[in-house]
């Protein structure tokens, strides 16, 4: 269970997050909208403990364990994936070595064996050809020369293989075409059939048709400002921001 | 930033603390400090040279007297006093002549554990038959029964010069003549030991040689000379690898090696070098001041340099290849770590004598802390080399905000046929690429060792798996293509 409770986030010198509540339990999925500046990115980088963001006030706890404590490698060992809008190069390593570095420092951490080479190879391969991505694309360097979809998909590849207990997924719909979206949809639908927490970050409601949540909140000035099931995100698509009371300096 | 800074911590970590810093007691017999015609003519008398070498060195010594210390590279260092320096310093159990590992001093071979070389393993596992230079004596040289019966040559320099007076007139000092350069001459002065490979007519070397350098002594300089001749269509691997004990005395290296390749021939020599390279502070670390040269004599031969240069507090050294064969081939891939105050100028020089020649350069420099890392390479193409080609890439990665890095390509073309290219580039690991490697799980310094793997990437993959292995523990970084 996630736990984040009075969190103030400053960036740069400037407060974002100003007093942010929120608590997902195991198996949940959550949605977070808002406007564009509300805060969501700044959410999902200080959960997972980007250098950067600084906690002010408030706590971030996972079953039980002090988040704010944890270097981001720590966390990710907690059981946190994040999932990027915006996925980075690292020319020269390829996908397979990066995963298979990635999972084995995360099975240290939790102090577990390693995973044997054949194993691993089993597993990526598997997970691939579940999201439908070319074996090929595996011994490429990690999202170089990807195109935004192909970056996409390569994210749900890694979350699929690192098996994470609670996913923060920050836009990952973005800027993605409809086969895309469904490829993105299959990823985090899979995750969550193995009763993992999601807490998926959007701006649009079309990545709801495919993952339904349990809980859609609006974050705006930097808390949460309104919070229903499905429907919220379908009241917010058909009256925006505005029509539901909603503006850029709400709290 | 805090990244960036976790990232400078951690590249020190990577790089920065020697491991190795351990003095080993072994009773040596050194000649006086100091270099004169009698320093000379006592390292020649302890080597039981001919008489031929003993004027060649003499020869090679006056033409030093005449040179002076070249200033011309960027590098920043107090200036030596050769007159301080003990140029021949031999372990004593050398006297006699081990004549397995089992004569060899214990104390020796510990030294090598601690470094992780260890000789017995290395003999049954890895199929790599080592001459492990201490100081300045060979102590030990592996499989040499199996390489006799290929007809190959490997033995020390020394013995090359008893046992094959004949080569070694031919070949030394042939690719490097002695004036050269100032080292050279001071190198052809007062060399005490090295290596020698020949690798006969048509015969394709079985193994891998190695030969592990390690400065023991304080303010022993080391002067090794090596020379590998690859005659008509064979083919040889050559490793040169190297660790030393932590010392405060800057200590000098003044290497030169000498590489020939005759028609269809190849070497391939890699180097992982990781000398010490001075405290946090820059005090202390090796000089390294090397002279490295292939002739490509033959032709359609080859000649392929590889190196992770990690170590020295100070290095001069430009691996070159004279291309005279036509059809001839040079190859130069560096991948060059500075850290702290270390001061890298290297780089290659590639000479286009015969028609279509052609060379490779793959030049990447890392530099960290208050480092200062210069790639400086030539291509020359001259008239006759019709149809000469050369592909040059140099990359920097640059970690922090106090580091340097530098690019100085030269190119001289004398024919219009040819066909030069040369691509640079200049980045920084970024907090972005960091973050994402963390939340993947992976630690700060996994994390940059990873990244700066990549980036090194088209270099390593042309280290032997053995080297490979070596460059990543040195490097902290995980092997690639292990998996897949």
């Amino acid at each position: 269970m996630l736990e984040i409770k009075n969190l103030h986030v400053t960036v740069g010198g400037q407060e974002i997050l100003k007093g942010l509540n929120l608590t997902i339990s195991d198996g949940e999925v959550h949605a977070i909208m808002g406007p564009n500046g509300a805060g969501k990115s700044t959410l999902s980088y200080a959960v997972c403990g980007k250098d950067g963001y600084e906690i002010t006030q408030g706590s971030i706890t996972y079953n039980g364990k002090n988040l704010m404590d944890m270097d981001p490698n720590e966390r990710a060992g907690e059981g946190l994936f994040l999932g990027f809008q915006y996925p980075v190069e690292i020319p020269g390593v390829s996908n397979m070595n990066f995963l298979r570095s990635a999972l084995n420092s995360q099975r240290r951490y939790r102090g577990e064996d390693e995973i044997a080479a054949v194993d691993f190879l089993k597993l990526i391969r598997a997970k691939a050809a579940e999201l439908d991505m070319d074996p090929e694309m595996l011994k490429r360097p990690v999202n170089v020369g990807f195109s935004g979809g192909e970056k996409k998909r390569n994210e749900m590849v890694q979350m699929a293989v690192l098996d994470p207990s609670l996913a923060v997924l920050d836009e990952t719909d973005s800027g993605l075409d409809i086969d895309a979206l469904k490829i993105v949809a299959t990823g985090i639908n899979r995750l969550r059939a193995t009763d993992k927490s999601i807490l998926m970050i959007t701006h649009y409601q079309r990545l709801l048709d495919y993952v339904v949540p349990d809980y859609v909140h609006i974050l705006a000035a930097g808390q949460i400002v309104k919070t229903g099931g499905k429907e919220l995100a379908l009241e917010l698509e058909e009256k925006g921001y505005m029509g539901l009371g909603i503006t850029e300096s709400a709290a | 930033m805090v990244a960036t800074q976790e990232a400078k911590q951690t590249v020190q970590d990577v790089t920065g603390e020697y491991k190795y810093g351990f003095v080993t007691d072994i009773e040596t017999e050194r000649a006086p400090k100091g270099l004169s015609e009698d320093v000379i003519r006592f390292i020649s008398a302890k080597k039981d040279e001919p008489e031929w070498l003993l004027a060649w060195r003499l020869k090679a010594y006056q033409k030093w007297l005449t040179m002076e210390e070249p200033t011309w590279a960027m590098v920043d260092y107090p200036k030596i006093d050769f007159q301080d320096i003990y140029y021949y310093s031999a372990p004593k159990s050398a006297e006699d002549g081990p004549k397995s590992l089992d004569e060899v001093d214990p104390e020796l071979l510990r030294t090598y554990e601690k470094l992780g070389i260890s000789l017995k393993e290395q003999e049954v596992l890895a199929g790599v038959a080592v001459d492990i230079v201490f100081d300045s004596v060979s102590v030990a040289t592996t499989f040499r029964k199996k390489l006799k019966e290929a007809g190959i040559i490997f033995c020390s320099i020394s013995e090359a010069a008893h046992d094959y007076p004949e080569l070694m007139k031919k070949y030394l000092g042939s690719v490097v003549p002695v004036a050269d350069n100032y080292y050279s001459a001071l190198n052809s002065a007062v060399f005490t030991d090295g290596t020698f490979v020949y690798i006969p007519k048509g015969v394709r070397c079985p193994m891998e040689l190695s030969t592990y350098f390690r400065i023991n002594e304080a303010n022993t300089g080391q002067f090794e000379r090596t020379i590998i001749i690859a005659d008509e269509g064979s083919y040889v691997s050559y490793l040169e690898g190297c660790t030393a004990p932590q010392r405060d005395e800057n200590q000098l290296h003044a290497a030169v090696v000498e590489l020939i390749t005759h028609d269809d021939a190849e070497i391939k020599y890699s180097t992982v070098q990781n000398w010490y390279p001075g405290d946090k502070d820059g005090k202390g670390g090796i000089y390294n001041f090397v002279t490295k040269r292939g002739a490509c004599r033959g032709k359609n031969s080859k000649i392929s340099w590889t190196q992770v240069e990690t170590g020295s507090a100070v290095t001069w050294k430009y691996p070159s290849c004279l291309l005279i064969g036509d059809g001839s081939v040079g190859e130069f891939y560096s991948v060059a770590i500075t850290n702290n105050y270390q001061q890298a100028d290297t780089g290659t020089k590639m000479i286009h004598i015969g028609k279509n020649t052609s060379s490779t350069i793959i030049s990447k420099g890392i530099s960290a802390g208050k480092s200062e890392a210069t790639y400086r390479g030539l291509v020359r193409v001259m008239a006759g080399a019709e149809n000469a080609r050369n592909f040059t890439q140099c990359d920097s990665l640059l970690i922090g905000d106090k580091c340097g890095a530098h690019t100085v390509p030269y190119i001289e073309i004398k024919n219009p046929t040819a066909q030069v290219e040369h691509e640079a580039t200049t980045s920084k690991i970024s907090d972005e690429q960091l973050f994402y490697c963390q939340q993947r799980g992976l630690e700060t310094e996994d994390s940059v060792a990873l990244i700066v793997n990549g980036f090194c990437k088209d270099v390593m993959k042309n280290l032997p798996m053995e080297f490979a292995v070596e460059a990543q523990k040195l490097l902290g970084i995980s092997l690639e293509g292990s998996v897949g």
